[in-house]
């Protein structure tokens, strides 16, 4: 069914922000200019974030990197646009986020983004299925498209026999999986992960790599954010965060594939169908 | 995202969580329920009282021992040692007949709830002893047979008359009960006729009595006391006289500890002591709605913390404010609601499986207080902390503990 409220919120943010687009190189999917996030902790302001400028462009897939406390969780809940800058501007495919209202924020975030989070977050009690239908229906996606497209991402996730399994009933990868899913069934633009593999163990975290690895073959930009050098050289480029500033920011010279770890590991990567993802059978010559 | 789809939601949202929806809504059955039953036993046993009195009939003034205010003076009311009085008997019943003037009959007055059992059927009803002049104190009409004579009531002979309701409870459809073997209390009693239908006032049930000899039901009941003496006056006119003349008569075994009320009087008392009755029960069943109603409130402030999780995550992935309020209330609402028509339900079944010990009547202020009550609290208390939610940054909401 239509979704008009999502749509106007979507055409309100374009009318707002017609000027402000980013200027040449790769179009940055995303841009953030001298964000700046400040916490007042018992009277004390602490600054997460002083001042980060970062362009991300698209098809790129990035990782931030820092030591806990060093403000990339919270340069990640900006970016997914679930948390607020204290000042800065930031961008999503060139619109500026800064003056939109929550629900034309909570549309953005069902249109344009997917969110892959350490603690899995899926609803308790409720099927995999379910889970993943969830932003179709605040996407105003009827009943029966909704159910199709669901269960067409868990396929992709290899989960498609697992569709009325509860989180309870699945392992942390298999969850990570259904998460991944619930990322990618609105066909986002950006895919954001952060620590995607810190509730997992080694396996099922080359697993996930793997799956957002896929991802962003498939033209996905993909955002992780990590603690673990191992995770972030999956990614094209590392930016590297500490005390709430860029430290680093370069290119991943030696990238990991985690398709090639895989066999190494003598897992099972051909179970997938090439045609599944498209372009899936070149992620391994993407990597170099 | 539309109506139809956030009821679905909501349904979904209740259907995985089936523990919290029970307890929830077994908060505001449990308080439906016994505000319902409570009430309806008050106001049933008041409905009662009021009917046998009316059933007394007109022109008769009600003789009691000990002193009672009335109630029409304003203010206090109710029996004023009515209760430590020294009891009638059936002498002075006899004394009166004998030295009072202008009076159609004295006809002493004893009650009992009994339990009377026809073949298979069982009635619980009202047991009226009087003498064999109790005919003319009441309002019914005999349908068939007789009323008791003078040498039965001596002999204390177990002989009954049954009303209406008592016929038809126990009696197939135009069978004639007279002359049939009941029980009651255990003993072996044969109908010797039956009343008409006088209809309920006030709701009570007038139908709903067995008359026999005094003397028998004080064997019945082991209580040689007399309730009531009532005196039936010829003429009107004569009522105040005839009070007088009472008052006289008693003084020396009871001074001035004894009340001579009209039936105007007796109602009014009667009616203030049972209403203080309805409002005890509904006090007591009030408490219950208010437990249940902090039951109510506890299981949604509890699942909170878990549902300010989920609220996070469905705004993470782009549920907007109006999607999260609609989804709580529809699910708050559906839950007091059905639970509240659940309660309904169950109150008045179990009014109605108790009316065969304790006489019920379901009040219809009763049911709509305690369900509006408890819906309310449970839709309150069910969209207050989800509307808090619904309002904080999403990673807030995700962040929750």
């Amino acid at each position: 069914m239509p979704s008009p409220v999502s749509e106007d919120d979507l055409n309100a943010a374009n009318a707002s922000d017609a000027t402000g687009a980013p200027s040449a190189g790769p179009r940055a999917v995303l841009q953030l200019v001298d964000v700046t996030k400040t916490y007042a902790l018992e009277g004390v302001d602490v600054h997460a974030l002083a001042g980060v400028t970062l362009d991300v462009h698209d098809g790129e897939m990035l990782s931030i990197m820092g030591p806990s406390g060093s403000g990339k969780s919270t340069l990640m809940h900006i970016i997914g646009l679930l948390d607020h800058p204290t000042t800065g501007v930031v961008r999503v495919e060139g619109e500026d986020v800064s003056g939109m209202t929550p629900n034309q924020l909570a549309a953005v975030r069902n249109k344009r983004i997917g969110f892959v989070f350490q603690a899995f977050n899926l609803l308790a009690r409720t099927g995999a299925l379910a889970n993943v239908e969830l932003p179709l229906v605040y996407a105003g996606v009827s009943g029966s498209e909704r159910v199709r497209r669901a269960r067409e991402a868990l396929e992709r996730v290899e989960l498609g026999d697992r569709l009325h399994h509860t989180p309870s009933q699945l392992s942390g990868g298999q969850q990570q999986r259904v998460a991944i899913a619930r990322a990618l069934v609105t066909d986002p633009s950006i895919v954001l992960a952060d620590e995607p593999t810190g509730n997992l163990d080694s396996r099922s975290g080359i697993e996930v790599m793997e799956l957002l690895q896929q991802l962003n073959a498939a033209g996905i930009t993909v955002v992780i954010v990590t603690h673990d050098a191992n995770v972030a050289r999956h990614a094209q480029r590392i930016v590297e965060l500490r005390d709430g500033e860029i430290v680093r920011d370069e290119q991943v010279a030696d990238r990991l594939d985690a398709a090639a770890e895989m066999v190494q590991l003598g897992m099972n990567t051909v179970s997938r169908p090439a045609n599944v993802v498209d372009g899936a059978g070149v992620a391994g010559g993407a990597a170099s | 995202m539309n109506f139809i789809e956030s009821f679905r939601v909501a349904v979904r949202a209740l259907l995985a969580n089936k523990v919290r929806s029970t307890l929830t809504m077994l908060g505001v059955i449990i308080g439906v329920s016994a505000v319902i039953l409570l009430v309806a036993i008050g106001a049933g046993v008041q409905g009662q009282v009021t009917s046998t009195i009316q059933g007394l009939g007109s022109n008769v003034l009600f003789v009691f021992p000990g002193v009672i205010n009335s109630g029409g003076g304003g203010g206090g009311g109710g029996f004023g040692g009515g209760t430590g009085a020294k009891p009638f008997s059936l002498v002075d019943q006899q004394t009166l007949q004998r030295q009072l003037g202008g009076v159609d009959a004295v006809v002493p007055l004893e009650t009992a709830q009994v339990t009377a059992k026809y073949l298979a059927h069982s009635v619980l009803s009202q047991a009226n002893g009087s003498t064999d002049q109790g005919q003319s104190v009441v309002s019914a009409t005999i349908g068939g047979g007789r009323f008791f004579n003078a040498s039965e009531d001596d002999a204390g002979a177990r002989v009954c008359l049954i009303g209406y309701t008592v016929k038809t409870q126990l009696f197939s459809n135009g069978q004639d009960p007279t002359n049939e073997p009941v029980t009651i209390n255990g003993q072996r009693f044969t109908v010797i006729g039956w009343y008409q239908k006088v209809g309920g006032s006030l709701g009570g049930d007038q139908d709903n009595v067995i008359r026999m000899p005094i003397t028998t039901l004080q064997n019945l009941t082991g209580n040689p006391n007399v309730s009531i003496i009532l005196v039936k006056v010829t003429d009107s006119s004569q009522i105040d006289f005839v009070r007088s003349q009472i008052k006289r008569i008693l003084s020396p075994s009871y001074g001035d500890q004894i009340t001579v009320f009209s039936q105007d009087q007796t109602l009014g008392i009667f009616n203030q002591l049972l209403g203080t009755l309805t409002i005890m029960l509904a006090g007591i069943a009030g408490i219950s709605l208010l437990v249940g109603g902090i039951g109510i409130m506890n299981i949604m402030l509890v699942s909170v913390s878990e549902r300010t999780r989920e609220i996070g995550i469905r705004k993470a992935v782009g549920a907007r404010t109006y999607d999260i309020l609609s989804q709580f209330v529809i699910e708050a609402v559906l839950l007091s609601v059905s639970g509240g028509i659940i309660g309904i339900m169950l109150g008045a079944l179990g009014a109605l499986s108790l009316s065969s010990v304790v006489p019920t009547q379901i009040t219809w202020w009763a049911v709509l207080v305690a369900f509006f009550f408890s819906a309310g609290v449970g839709v309150f208390f069910g969209v207050y902390p989800a509307w808090r939610a619904s309002r904080l940054d999403p990673i807030e909401a995700l962040r929750y503990e």
